[in-house]
């Protein structure tokens, strides 16, 4: 305690810094002691409220992340003294192999306490679970998203994801999901089903499906937060460090997407000097190194592709045939139906908008993009672009009745005026 | 250690009266597999989808309760310590590879009701 603040606003603000910094690592450690998801989030909730009396009158602690955790497990293991019940009542997070040694984390070490987050993050995440269990499981318990802001940011009721939360954890515990990080062999498949939570999260933030802003600046924090998070615990893996990176990008031209008035703003027309150079230098240099490390997954071929587009000084510069030959790649890798549709958007650049609309109206005959609006969107802009001005009307008019973004709505409206108005 | 049941989806159960041993190989192959291993508690194997009967409210109806292109052709009960450790054996099950594929459950309570013997076929 070298710090005698007791200043109620600086002590307010470590909590609160020490609440979005190191939630998760209080609570996994907590959750290896009190084998009880319910108990440890309780025990570390108290912690938090005690580090509001106590840090007043002895100052902010050197490591608050130590001090959390130390107060959280000596909570759920005087809970569990005082009620020896609560132990035959519960079945209990497995651990495999570690059943005996939980008696000498009864008295933790604040020195010491190991990083559990990653079996946290892979338990809230485990396959066995719905997405949208993972999702609000990932929110509540990784970075401690109150369930009412959960609710806020995906348009559902409170209820509706507290009662999502209580099954997940219900699930977790009568199912025995062990409370671990997954063999090697099982880690590819269990960490895309993490990567693509953190992914999910991020891009619900970054266009929100619905509602009246184009951005929802808290989810992508918490999915940045995340990825930054994941690429600190497994620093090797291509993939988490390509995530990272495409997030970076991505997020880089976060304060041009939308004008001031809250109106959609096209890559071409975008304030290329207002884009975050700082987070694009440090993509570009993870990219390099993903891509030098061996044959590209999925998430370091989309941020290879971001980048490349981020990198250009103007849009008409922009490396068009390189972009083509990466979603090439990225198709390999993950032949989707929506990437195929992102790639006739640089196809039209690099070979010409006929070329484009033809591989449109390919994916428009497979029927899987149905009621997915960017469909339309793209193949209007294409139309509009050879000429056919009615015919882009009627895509517009398609992109708009399936469209929920305020702004999108807004930007394919205006769109549509353009094309229908008498020449 | 916790026990799961597994519940075997295919199209059809290969277990018909007439089924002769090649029918039967991969699924004993497995069987025997498991009970090596040690983690098998207890297998049946069904009869075809054809042979059943369904029972709702005060009426009684030929075929499977569940109108659906795969029907349970059986189930087993094994002892895994935790999920993972299920789910590693489980999807081992042949049938997982040709088309149908299997749900595990977590048994909350049960077992033969003290009468161990096998049916007569």
């Amino acid at each position: 305690m070298t710090d005698r603040v007791t200043d109620g606003a600086a002590v307010e603000a470590a909590i609160a810094d020490a609440h979005r910094r190191e939630w998760a690592r209080v609570l996994a450690a907590t959750t290896r002691v009190a084998r009880d998801l319910d108990l440890a989030e309780e025990c570390v909730q108290e912690a938090y409220a005690a580090a509001l009396r106590t840090w007043a009158g002895t100052g902010i602690p050197d490591s608050p992340a130590a001090w959390l955790t130390t107060t959280a497990r000596r909570r759920a293991v005087d809970a569990i003294r005082r009620d020896a019940s609560l132990r035959s009542r519960l079945p209990l997070l497995v651990e495999p192999g570690e059943a005996d040694g939980a008696a000498g984390m009864l008295e933790p070490d604040a020195g010491t306490i190991p990083d559990e987050r990653l079996r946290l993050i892979f338990t809230c995440c485990h396959p066995a679970l719905a997405q949208e269990a993972q999702v609000a499981l990932t929110l509540r318990l990784i970075c401690g998203v109150p369930t009412a802001d959960i609710a806020r940011a995906f348009l559902v009721s409170e209820a509706t994801v507290a009662a999502r939360v209580t099954r997940a954890k219900k699930k977790i515990s009568a199912a025995r999901i062990p409370y671990r990080v997954p063999r090697p062999a099982e880690l590819p498949d269990r960490l895309r089903a993490v990567l693509a939570v953190i992914h999910l999260l991020f891009t619900a933030g970054h266009t929100a499906p619905s509602g009246a802003s184009l951005v929802r600046p808290d989810l992508v924090d918490r999915a940045m937060h995340l990825a930054r998070m994941l690429a600190e615990l497994m620093p090797d893996d291509t993939e988490v460090r390509g995530l990272h990176a495409l997030l970076l990008v991505t997020d880089a031209r976060r304060a041009t997407r939308a004008g001031p008035d809250g109106r959609l703003v096209r890559l071409a027309e975008q304030d290329r000097s207002q884009w975050d150079r700082t987070a694009l230098a440090e993509a570009r240099e993870m990219i390099v190194g993903c891509l030098r490390a061996g044959p590209p997954g999925r998430y370091v071929l989309q941020a290879a592709i971001a980048s490349l587009y981020a990198e250009a000084p103007s849009c008409d510069q922009t490396d068009w045939p390189q972009i083509v030959a990466l979603y090439d790649k990225l198709l390999e890798a993950w032949p989707s139906p929506v990437v195929a549709l992102n790639r006739a958007v640089p196809l039209a650049m690099a070979a010409g908008p006929e070329a484009a609309l033809a591989e449109v109206e390919e994916l428009e005959r497979d029927g899987r993009l149905s009621g997915y609006h960017y469909l339309p969107a793209v193949k209007a802009d294409l139309l509009s672009r050879l000429g056919r001005a009615a015919e882009a009307a009627a895509c517009y008019r398609r992109a708009l009745g399936l469209a929920a973004n305020e702004p999108e709505r807004a930007f394919l409206a205006e769109q549509l005026a353009e094309h229908t108005r008498p020449a | 250690m916790a026990q799961y049941a597994v519940l075997i989806y295919a199209h059809d159960s290969a277990h018909a009266p007439d089924a002769t041993p090649e029918d039967l190989a991969s699924c004993d192959r497995h069987a025997d597999e498991l009970a090596d291993s040690g983690s098998m508690v207890v297998a049946y194997a069904l009869t075809p989808r054809d042979m059943a009967t369904s029972i709702r409210g005060d009426i009684i109806t030929d075929g499977p309760f569940i109108d659906s292109k795969e029907v349970v052709a059986g189930f087993y009960v094994i002892e895994a310590p935790d999920l993972d450790a299920a789910l590693a054996i489980a999807r081992l099950n042949p049938v997982v590879s040709e088309g149908g594929g299997v749900e595990v459950r977590p048994v909350h309570s049960g077992g033969l009701a003290g009468r161990a013997e096998q049916p007569t076929a």
